[in-house]
């Protein structure tokens, strides 16, 4: 067996070293790229929406390389993406390659059925195993999220243009390579004593911005056109509103075990919106409520063209910025998406911030003389 | 004579505007881009130089979708995205503005101020429906000048409804409507009420349009647009002298602003830039599975600049 999965940002990392300590031969895709990008989208239903165009060209750029298998993860709910599993295995089959293909559903309480489907990968390895496996697993995640979060402070004061960039992707392929829990964790320390040792340029402080949107093109910098390093290199110091270690604790692991935890986040986007739509479409309206409450300067959304659930957010999401007097720029993508226009639109919002910012510091040198 | 220079590079048109040392425009050059913004920029260039000859530029700035082009080629002290330029103009011009609305060749978009701050803006993503290069093509096709496109709207008696979501649909309803015998005159101003139409539900979505409203760009000096606009918002909508050059005086102004903030001899390369050689090529780097396109442009052999490089293999190794 020779295992693949799909690309989203940095997870090939942790997933790759699960399958590896199970013993399982695994083929990372090739990183996404334009020929990924065309591949998909050659073979995918044009109205189906970037993500599954991605997907299709990961599958494809592996079996070139000799993968047999695929590891898809399903879903429930309004979003189209439940499906895409079944859509993509009907997709390679009509293009005549032979594979097999495993979609792990959530589990919603049910924990049987999951290890039923991950008991075909784990075949037999011992349970000793499966646990270190997926201990390192977790420890890579949470790792990956540490230096990522890191590098958004960073980037905004770099004295060298894209040198952050530069170290973030020195330090995940040294996560990457650790094949322990005892490696991935020096790789951390090393990596991120690399980055707050990096040389610090003068200048204003940077603008905060707050990256919402839909799961797959907020995590694949190749899907928002790197959006997130674009506008640290602008100057903005960018907090996301999903990191993957985040993600798994609320949705995978409290889902197994069924904890309906109450959910501060959710509740921010009650006067909005009060419920479920699918996708991170309730998130995005809440977390944008939160930037703006924890005093922001602007907000971000991001979503692949045709997303129900973030179409939805969006036509709120004018109300939210009047109401709570924060900037709110939704960048669309689809496989027509240029750099330039992006570009644009990024350098520009960055300059609506800057004046905002400083008229608000002009208001506040009033107040400071009233006072 | 002492001034500014303000170069807007766009898809459709290539735009130079020389500014005097009080804010006033003193000269404009509408050039069409025809896919050679380098050869344009030196044409404008030549120009000023033969109107001007003892002109001493004290800054340059750049915006459009070339800036960054031209910014390299001029020797620009700013460059600035489009959006940014054209609300700085607006602002100057109409100090009370509220709302831009700037519809170019290829481009729409809506600029929202509130107290003379950028608060909101929204550019068209995917569709050019309703933008100068349709209104271009439809006069064309009608064998009527563009110039007198919308001085017809304004002679129509009922506007005929046009489908103007799409560019395409939009065509084959005027010929269906030119087919069932309609005057050219209604047809036209039908048209123009489907393109602000569609503008306000696509552009201006969502969005607060309060007045005084600026309508700018090549658009604007359609009369059956401006026309189209007021009927539809309601209220009166002001087309600035310069609104073609719009982008170019921002651009201007904003050079200004740079050089005061930050003294120091401009990086104009002076109007030698309308002889000078340039060439542009393009490879594909192999460094990395991002297979970056990277442009390279240099002069006279010499390379000036690089871009396009994800990770800053090659543009860094430049100064």
């Amino acid at each position: 067996m020779k295992l693949t999965f799909p690309h989203m940002g940095s997870i090939y990392i942790p997933i790759s070293a699960l399958f590896r300590h199970l013993g399982i031969e695994v083929i990372v895709p090739p990183p996404s790229s334009q020929r990924t990008l065309s591949l998909g989208s050659k073979y995918s239903p044009e109205f189906a929406c970037l993500p599954l165009k991605v997907n299709v060209g990961n599958y494809i750029e592996a079996m070139e390389q000799g993968a047999d298998t695929i590891v898809m993860a399903g879903g429930v709910g309004p979003c189209r993406f439940g499906f895409y599993g079944e859509v993509e295995r009907e997709i390679l089959k009509d293009l005549g390659y032979d594979f097999e293909m495993i979609i792990i559903d959530p589990p919603q309480g049910r924990i049987r059925p999951v290890l039923k489907q991950l008991g075909r990968l784990v075949g037999p390895a011992r349970v000793r195993d499966v646990i270190y496996a997926l201990r390192l697993c977790w420890e890579k995640i949470a790792a990956i999220d540490q230096v990522e979060k890191l590098a958004v402070k960073v980037r905004p004061l770099e004295a060298i243009k894209k040198q952050t960039t530069k170290a973030v992707n020195e330090i995940l392929s040294k996560i990457d390579g650790a094949e322990t829990i005892e490696a991935t964790r020096s790789a951390l320390r090393e990596g991120l004593a690399i980055l707050r040792s990096l040389p610090k340029a003068e200048g204003p402080p940077p603008l905060k911005v707050g990256l919402v949107g839909e799961i797959y093109v907020l995590l694949e910098p190749f899907a928002n056109l790197n959006v997130e390093t674009r506008l640290g290199e602008l100057g903005c110091e960018v907090e996301r509103s999903i990191y993957l270690g985040d993600w798994i604790k609320r949705h995978v692991i409290g889902d197994i075990f069924r904890l309906r935890r109450h959910n501060r986040i959710e509740d921010l986007a009650k006067p909005y919106l009060g419920h479920f739509v699918g996708g991170h479409g309730l998130e995005t309206v809440a977390h944008t409520v939160d930037y703006a409450r924890r005093g922001f300067d602007g907000v971000i959304q991001v979503l692949p063209l045709t997303c129900m659930p973030e179409i939805v957010a969006e036509s709120i999401l004018p109300r939210v910025s009047r109401d709570l007097n924060i900037p709110v720029l939704t960048l669309v993508f689809d496989e027509h998406s240029s750099d330039v226009g992006v570009i644009t639109r990024l350098e520009a919002f960055v300059d609506l911030m800057r004046q905002r910012r400083g008229n608000m510091g002009e208001l506040r040198e009033c107040v400071a003389t009233l006072v | 004579m002492r001034g500014y220079l303000g170069i807007d590079v766009g898809s459709v048109s290539t735009n130079i505007i020389v500014m005097d040392e009080s804010d006033n425009v003193i000269h404009s050059i509408y050039l069409r881009t025809q896919g050679q913004p380098i050869k344009m920029i030196q044409q404008g260039l030549s120009e000023v130089a033969a109107l001007y000859p003892d002109m001493k530029v004290l800054g340059v700035g750049t915006t459009g979708s070339g800036r960054v082009l031209a910014s390299v080629v001029v020797g620009a002290d700013c460059v600035k995205n489009e959006i940014t330029a054209h609300a700085v103009a607006s602002a100057r011009e109409i100090p009370d503005v509220q709302t831009v609305i700037e519809i170019g060749g290829q481009d729409s978009k809506i600029i929202i101020l509130r107290h003379g701050v950028v608060v909101d803006f929204a550019m068209n993503t995917v569709c050019a429906a309703g933008t100068g290069s349709f209104l271009d093509h439809q006069a064309t096709r009608l064998g009527i000048p563009i110039e007198e496109f919308g001085g017809l709207a304004l002679k129509a008696n009922v506007p005929v409804r046009i489908a103007g979501r799409c560019a395409v649909f939009a065509e084959s309803d005027m010929i269906h409507k030119q087919q069932t015998g309609h005057r050219i005159e209604d047809i036209i101003a039908g048209l123009c009420e489907a393109l602000v139409r569609n503008y306000l539900n696509n552009v201006g979505k969502g969005k607060e349009i309060l007045p005084p409203v600026v309508f700018q760009g090549g658009v604007a000096a359609n009369a059956g647009m401006t026309r189209a606009f007021e009927k539809a918002l309601g209220f009166p909508v002001i087309v600035p002298k310069h609104h073609a050059v719009m982008g170019a005086i921002g651009a201007a102004i904003l050079a200004k602003e740079e050089v005061a903030r930050n003294p120091r001899p401009t990086r104009f390369r002076g109007f030698e830039v309308k002889d000078n050689e340039y060439a542009v090529s393009t490879f594909e780097c192999k460094g990395c599975p991002n297979r970056c396109e990277v442009i390279n442009l240099s002069l006279q052999g010499d390379t000036l600049a690089r871009w396009g490089d994800r990770c800053g293999r090659w543009s860094s190794q430049l100064p």
